[in-house]
């Protein structure tokens, strides 16, 4: 059994995806001489050379329309968009190319790129460096979005991703680069599209993602001293969401609070209630609790830990559902 | 100030036929009588159509269009230096390059019938990308497509097409950047109709757009888009270059927008008419027409059967895009994922049901 940081599991990830398809390549910027600022691609061009991982100008627009391009000539991009807010300059290329060319092409062509970008917040990053973007991209149609929470299932999503024939949008945890997991590093088990249950629980399921999750856990096992049995669903997959699980877990605990770190409104929480509420109507025993970022800019570094859902705001919300 | 008188204001743009159809340049441009006699034939189709299409439009069967008239030998003398591995990026505009590069003219156009977004046609088997409307942001996918035959190793060159108008957009600049810096086998051909909507290229950009490729590392000529030896040399230079692997060249291509930018704008409100029968007194296809008829390589019998040709084809056209019905609603569904999730079929059943 191997110890894994996230940054470690996904560099392991894109080795194995550059050994097993001579047809896959890795750009972005600084991905290949300096290894990425968050060590993702590192050693990967000295392993196979500046053809199959190579630095681009600063240019995301570029970036991706040359995936896009790529694609026409048969390649597998596997692209990073070195931060979350970096991304924006990528927009139109993503939203009116990337995510809508296979159908545009009546499926002549397929798009298989996968673009990876370190997100969200707890870094005491500076301003643009810890926005949460899911939502632009859980919205648009042709779009696979996932967002791992832990180092082997980083390493199984990418893998997923890179394979993936659609394009995916792998949101990494910047605040989970350096968090370690052991085991075995495996692209099997759950795919896009399917969420997992992390810890077990009956008497309310707490969802969460990508960075919120480790302290969405340590939520449970606050209430659980406090006798909430709470069970623990990382979403994982954010478009498209696991419906059958989420339906499953409201039926069978009949509380469901939704954690995450971007802004309430029109956040993922709205889409997993509504699921919810069509789903599982009848069984829910409390209103869905949303735990999430404020409706403002991501704020300073100094001000970050009053922006991010707390254990204790979580807490919170859970108790409130118990008792309603 | 009118667009044709501004254009001696700059760099002369390089001329091989005047605009009287006299010879003011080298006319052995390495094309014998046939494929000069061809190059005529296919503008005189592509303008017939272009008409045909506006007709169509007026009578309901196509949506908004926008007309190429005046453009023919900017995209036809370009469209004819590409060998048939080759591969465009057009725009919206890039009908008459299209029919050069054998797209079905019917499938074409059920782009402008509202059956199908991007291009019906198959862009690998047609070497001609989906229709681009956004503007600029087919560039980078041309720069991508470049990328991939560099690292294939293979000799096929890109062709991006693109208008006056896009060179003031993001893209532009990331991709001709990208072409520079990565050395791409990529010709970015740029019709510079002197419009862009309602706006004249003087106020689109206070410099030459052929002079940013030198900012990129790059050759940028520019030639006049109304002779189609001209932009033929220049596009076959470029080529060449290309597939030799010396890199990508910017060619600006002076030319006119004879109509309004589509059907949906009206462009007395903005131009002076007399700018307009400025541009039509140095039409490409008359200038053309009279130099091959002066030379004896075309005669007065193979002028009539162009028209001939070029009327058979539209109503040809016409009944085959009349002929087109809406598709099926499960197309809205059908090719969207390679690998549709599980909710996606759902939601497609809901919407089938």
């Amino acid at each position: 059994m191997t110890e894994w940081t996230m940054s470690g599991a996904l560099n392991r990830a894109l080795r194995d995806a550059l050994d097993d398809d001579p047809r896959v390549v890795v750009f972005g910027e600084d991905v290949g001489r300096s290894g990425g600022v968050f060590r993702v691609t590192d050693g990967l061009q000295a392993s196979f050379g500046d053809r199959r991982v190579f630095d681009t100008p600063i240019s995301e627009a570029g970036i991706v329309g040359a995936a896009v391009g790529l694609c026409f000539a048969g390649w597998r991009p596997v692209v990073e968009l070195q931060f979350d807010a970096f991304s924006y300059p990528a927009f139109e290329q993503i939203v009116d190319h990337l995510a809508k060319m296979r159908m545009r092409v009546r499926a002549r062509v397929d798009i298989p790129v996968t673009i990876r970008i370190p997100s969200f917040g707890g870094i005491k990053g500076k301003e643009h460096h810890g926005e949460s973007p899911e939502t632009y991209y859980a919205h648009t149609a042709g779009l696979k979005v996932v967002a791992p929470s832990s180092a082997l299932d980083a390493y199984r999503l990418l893998r997923r991703a890179i394979e993936d024939p659609d394009p995916v949008i792998v949101l990494e945890p910047k605040a989970r680069y350096w968090s370690k997991e052991t085991g075995e590093l495996s692209a099997d088990g759950p795919g896009i599209g399917e969420a997992r249950i992390v810890r077990s629980g009956d008497d309310v399921t707490l969802v969460a993602y990508g960075g919120m999750l480790t302290r969405t856990l340590d939520a449970a096992a606050a209430l659980a001293e406090g006798g909430v049995s709470a069970r623990v669903v990382d979403l994982r997959s954010l478009a498209p969401l696991d419906d059958d699980l989420l339906a499953r877990c409201a039926r069978e605990t009949g509380r469901v609070v939704v954690v995450h770190e971007a802004p309430r409104s029109v956040g993922l929480g709205a889409e997993v209630a509504a699921r919810v509420m069509e789903l599982a109507f009848d069984h829910l025993q409390a209103p869905v609790g949303r735990v999430t970022g404020w409706d403002v800019p991501y704020p300073p570094a100094a001000l970050e830990q009053h922006y991010l859902p707390t254990v204790e705001r979580i807490c919170e919300a859970a108790q409130a559902a118990v008792s309603y | 100030m009118s667009h044709v008188s501004e254009a001696g204001s700059g760099a002369a743009p390089a001329r091989i036929l005047s605009v009287d159809g006299d010879p003011v340049g080298d006319v052995d441009v390495g094309l014998g009588p046939d494929d000069l006699r061809e190059l005529l034939r296919w503008m005189v189709v592509a303008r017939r159509l272009d008409r045909e299409c506006i007709a169509l439009q007026r009578q309901g069967e196509l949506t908004v269009y926008p007309g190429f008239e005046g453009q023919e030998a900017a995209q036809i003398g370009s469209a004819w230096a590409l060998a048939s591995q080759d591969f465009v990026w057009p725009t919206f505009r890039e009908l008459a390059a299209a029919l050069v590069r054998r797209v079905d003219a019917v499938q074409y156009l059920q782009y402008h019938r509202g059956t199908w977004h991007g291009g019906p046609y198959d862009p690998r088997a047609t070497r001609f990308g989906p229709i681009c409307i956004p503007i600029a942001t087919q560039l980078p996918h041309a720069a991508g497509y470049a990328l991939g035959q560099l690292l294939d190793g293979t000799d096929t060159v890109t062709l991006a097409y693109f208008g006056d108008g896009s060179t003031s957009e993001g893209d532009f600049h990331e991709a001709a950047n990208l072409a520079g810096v990565w050395r791409l086998p990529l010709v970015l051909l740029c019709q510079n109709n002197g419009w862009a909507i309602s706006v004249p290229t003087a106020e689109q950009t206070a410099g030459e757009i052929w002079r940013r490729a030198e900012g990129y590392g790059f050759p940028g000529v520019r030639v006049d888009g109304n002779d189609v030896l001209a932009v033929y040399a220049a596009a076959r230079d470029a080529v060449s270059r290309a597939r030799r692997g010396e890199g990508p060249t910017l060619i600006e291509a002076m030319t006119y927008r004879i109509g309004a930018h589509s059907t949906a704008d009206d462009a007395s409100k903005y131009r002076d008419e007399t700018e307009v029968e400025a541009a039509r007194a140095v039409d490409p296809i008359r200038r053309f027409r009279t130099w091959l008829v002066s030379t004896g390589v075309a005669d007065d019998a193979f002028v009539a059967a162009c028209d001939d040709e070029a009327e058979a084809f539209a109503m040809q056209v016409r009944a085959g895009v009349i002929a087109t019905p809406p598709p099926p609603v499960e197309w809205m569904f059908d090719w969207l994922y390679a690998a549709p999730t599980k909710a996606f079929e759902r939601q497609r059943d809901e919407a089938l049901r």
